[in-house]
């Protein structure tokens, strides 16, 4: 009979909160998708005269330099766009690739049950008893740095998540109505699962992907700043926040202003991942 | 001698829906050692009538928004001072024992904490004091059972533990919300049994909530009726079982077994149990009520003596006349 | 208890069991010899051979895991090539630094993440809880190496009131802390907001108000205690989280523990540091997994008497 008004007041706010995430993360997407064509970024282009100039300096060729330049004299607005695209796109495969194999391992375990179940989720106890990072970290050592390299540790350190949703899921789902029905007509296994689990797990999966993806962008930007993610060659946050490092004494700005774009985002995505998630299932909150 | 009288109380709780008032004009009052049953189905407002006179009503969903609580001649309502009475001299037994006792720490400590905290007993006067009231409430073998936790008793049992608590410090009043209803039916005898004991015993008040009135027949000197946040009758047990002047309380007495009478077919009131959110103008109980007419609709009955009845029995109906011949 | 004990260790060795063998999978599992790529290409034949003798790479592939768990357990990860010394020992050094800086910031995050959530879940909804909730949400998405760059520019460079990196004094320690504590506090924050705001509607805390107690008493006795039992569960698990981030922050401020060997062993293709430093930060997270367990126990009746 007493639900607090609290509770009324936070569905509203909940709504203000999906769509201020919605909006950041769109004027992310668009600025890595055409931004890199407006400010055209270089990577072997090295102009010396152009080296760690301060935010607001206009440069040699005339251009704008908004957030100044870094130590070989690149635009580091140009530098940031391009580190944009890369963030997204790696969060983006990275989700993709996780999401599959933990789905898919999931399915199987919720749905067969038994001594599968028991091996792959007793599988997936060990390795959240493993710090991911550190999983990652070790991974990402083996097969050296590049953006394929990455995509592949996160997956592998993140897929968790995912099977134990999809797990849920499919448990919950097996036992329903229609699912035994379309047994009871002769459905095979294969058509069960992919038209009547796996509907179900939709949108549980891509609320968690939401709360993840904040954290792989960062996990991507942590491990390319020890040097373990994307090359030195390729601009991503986390490299150029690395490069940065070395000159913080003239170039505050090498650093900080990627950190701020990088933090916010990630604030975003969590702010939309918390939203959603309240909204539609509060009981992944313990995942 | 009154020893709580309550008057006007109004108590608003904010729900999704909307603003909801679980009490709505409620008065009355109970004597000092008397024992008073309120009696109401759930939404009533019976147990946040309750909450109020105890100073917790759940913060910041609901409010005392209106009306006066006075004990022993002391505001209730005042900021303080239900905080000073509340564990000593009016205490309170909840519905179900097993959520009410805290599950992380042993039954004794939970009842030896009233003595700790209230008189700053030592562990050990504590402990001892809980075992005695322990043996008091009959719980067997009790000096063994002190260092149990909640979830290894029974629910009557746990229902005797609570009972300890509320009688530690020797309360004047105690209020008891539906202290039965959780348990098995026979452990529902036993538990009124000892009430009804420890009253005598104590010669405290003793406000019982419940919804059946096969708990309090026998038991109680008094009933309260409430409907939608208000009172609508009030009266003896046996003036209003044989009198009732509310259609709501004669739908109840012929919904419930006869207490010593012939086993007639039981009556269930007719219609659903109001919905707050949207009651009626007027008499709340009007559209289950077959004696309602165009002044039920325009104009809110007051409780007021009915005719030819003790002037202690009162209902709140513009039609008890009907009620009163119709029935018996 | 004690069945709740036995099973609770034998769940914590299972799991060593576990990271032991992933580690052994993935190496074999990632394409090319692996005496070849833990060497890196500028090794030449003799160095080679001699780790493909180690690994006993001509065996077939269970006689090598047999020979590897073997290594494992007595600690035997091989000679750190580039600095001629048994790699376990070299790790076992480090150790009392990462202790030192995971134990510091810890305490910081308890002292400091506890009263917050607190009192965010007592203020609920109100500007307070709002800035607390904003101050958590930040914490847990600010980059931690990110931050500690701007507390070195800020703190070091700028007013130049800490070092900026190394270690010795107390000093050295306070940046460390902070970048390290911030995340994990964050997320402490949360879990004892909302664990808090779950109990507080609860039977028992109505119980405890009935009772006369303070209010003080209801909520950090008698709300907290039941509070606690999901907190510290999941606060066992985010720790692993702190452990991986004493890499980052260990890098960042040249501090001289297990994180920063493993990154340099990682730069020097220093395998066997590698395996050593991973396998025994595992094992630290393992233990304070197993000690958050018992502590569960602890703090549980129905838990801990359920097997007796």
């Amino acid at each position: 009979m007493v639900a607090p008004v609290a509770a009324r007041r936070r569905t509203r706010a909940g709504s203000a909160r999906i769509r201020f995430g919605f909006a950041v993360i769109a004027v992310y997407v668009v600025a890595a998708a055409i931004g890199p064509w407006l400010f055209r970024y270089n990577p072997v282009d090295t102009r010396t005269a152009d080296r760690l100039k301060p935010p607001f300096t206009r440069l040699s060729d005339g251009s704008f330099a908004i957030f100044g330049t870094d130590q070989v004299g690149q635009d580091l607005l140009a530098q940031m766009l391009q580190g944009a695209r890369i963030s997204i796109a790696v969060g983006l495969a990275t989700l993709l690739l996780a999401g599959t194999i933990g789905v898919t391992i999931g399915l199987a375990a919720g749905y067969f049950g038994g001594w599968l179940d028991g091996v792959l989720m007793r599988l997936a106890d060990i390795q959240l008893a493993f710090p991911s990072i550190l999983l990652a970290i070790f991974i990402a050592a083996l097969l050296g740095p590049s953006v394929v390299n990455v995509v592949i540790v996160l997956a592998v350190a993140n897929w968790v998540t995912f099977a134990r949703v999809a797990r849920g899921q499919a448990l919950a789902t097996r036992r329903r109505e229609f699912v035994d029905a379309s047994r009871t007509l002769g459905a095979g296994t294969w058509r069960l699962v992919t038209r009547c689990v796996l509907p179900a797990c939709v949108a549980p999966v891509l609320v968690v992907a939401t709360v993840e993806i904040g954290h792989v962008i960062l996990a991507e930007a942590s491990l390319s700043f020890l040097g373990l993610g994307t090359p030195a060659s390729t601009p991503s946050w986390g490299v150029t926040i690395a490069n940065g490092r070395n000159y913080l004494a003239d170039a505050w700005w090498i650093s900080t202003i990627p950190g701020i774009a990088l933090a916010f985002l990630v604030i975003s995505l969590g702010v939309l991942g918390d939203a959603l998630r309240d909204r539609y299932d509060p009981r992944l909150r313990s995942l | 001698m009154v020893l709580l009288s309550v008057r006007d109380l109004r108590v608003e709780f904010a729900t999704s829906g909307g603003v909801v008032t679980a009490v709505d004009g409620a008065s009355f009052d109970v004597g000092s050692g008397e024992t008073v049953a309120l009696l109401g189905e759930s939404g009533s407002g019976k147990s946040v009538t309750a909450q109020a006179v105890m100073g917790i009503v759940p913060k910041p969903a609901g409010r005392v928004c209106g009306g006066s609580i006075s004990y022993d001649g002391r505001d209730l309502l005042a900021p303080g001072v239900a905080k000073g009475l509340r564990g000593r001299e009016i205490a309170m037994v909840f519905q179900d024992p097993l959520s009410s006792l805290n599950p992380v720490f042993r039954v004794g400590a939970q009842i030896g904490e009233m003595f700790r905290r209230h008189r700053g007993a030592s562990r050990r006067e504590a402990r001892a004091a809980a075992l005695d009231l322990m043996k008091r409430v009959g719980i067997p073998a009790a000096s063994k059972r002190l260092d149990d936790y909640p979830h290894q008793f029974s629910g009557g049992m746990r229902q005797r533990v609570m009972i300890a608590m509320a009688l530690a410090l020797s309360p004047r009043l105690l209020i008891a919300d539906e202290p039965t209803t959780a348990l098995d039916v026979t452990v529902q005898a036993q538990i009124m049994d000892l009430l009804t004991r420890l009253q005598a015993e104590e010669g405290m008040s003793l406000v019982l909530i419940t919804h059946d009135l096969g708990v309090v027949a026998g038991v109680a000197d008094r009933v309260i009726l409430m409907y939608a946040g208000r009172v609508v009758e009030t009266g003896s047990l046996r003036e209003v079982y044989e009198h009732s002047g509310h259609p709501y309380t004669s739908g109840l007495m012929a919904s419930v077994p006869a207490v010593d009478g012939p086993r007639d077919r039981l009556v269930p009131i007719q219609g659903s149990p109001p919905d707050l959110l949207s009651l009626p103008s007027g008499c709340s109980f009007r559209p289950r009520c077959q004696y309602a007419d165009e002044q039920c609709a325009e104009v809110e009955p007051v409780l007021r003596q009915l005719p030819d009845r003790p002037s202690t029995h009162q209902a709140a109906c513009h039609h008890p006349e009907g009620v009163l011949t119709d029935v018996h | 208890m004690g069945a709740y004990v036995v099973r609770r260790l034998f769940f914590s060795l299972f799991v060593l069991w576990g990271a032991v063998t992933i580690i052994f999978v993935v190496l074999r599992l990632v394409p090319g010899d692996p005496a070849y790529i833990m060497l890196g290409p500028d090794a030449d034949q003799a160095q080679v051979a001699a780790l493909r003798a180690q690994l006993g790479l001509d065996q077939s592939l269970i006689q090598q895991y047999a020979t590897y768990l073997a290594n494992v357990v007595h600690l035997d990860f091989g000679e750190s090539f580039r600095l001629n010394a048994d790699s376990m020992s070299l790790v076992l050094q480090r150790v009392p630094a990462t202790i030192q800086l995971a134990t510091t910031a810890l305490l910081l995050s308890l002292l400091i993440g506890l009263p917050l959530g607190v009192i965010a879940a007592l203020r609920a909804h109100s500007w307070v809880d709002r800035a607390i909730s904003v101050f958590s949400l930040m914490g847990q998405s600010t980059p931690s190496f990110w931050l500690g760059i701007v507390l070195i520019l800020v703190f070091a460079r700028g007013l130049k009131v800490l070092p900026s990196a190394g270690s010795g004094s107390w000093a050295h320690l306070v940046l460390p802390t902070i970048t390290l504590a911030l995340p994990f506090l964050a997320i402490l924050v949360r879990l004892t907001r909302s664990g808090l705001l779950e109990v507080v509607h609860e039977g028992y805390v109505q119980t405890a108000r009935a009772k006369g107690l303070g209010e003080g008493i209801v909520v950090l006795v008698h709300a907290m205690r039941n509070a606690l039992i999901p907190i510290v569960t999941v606060v066992g698990l985010q720790f692993g989280a702190l452990l991986g981030g004493t890499v980052i922050v260990e890098t960042v401020f040249a501090w001289p523990g297990v994180g920063r060997l493993l990154i340099d062993s990682i730069g020097r293709r220093d395998y066997g540091v590698v395996q050593a430093s991973i396998l025994l930060v595992a094992t630290i997270f393992v233990l304070i997994n197993l000690l958050v367990d018992l502590l569960y126990g602890f703090l549980d009746p129905r838990v801990r008497l359920a097997g007796d």
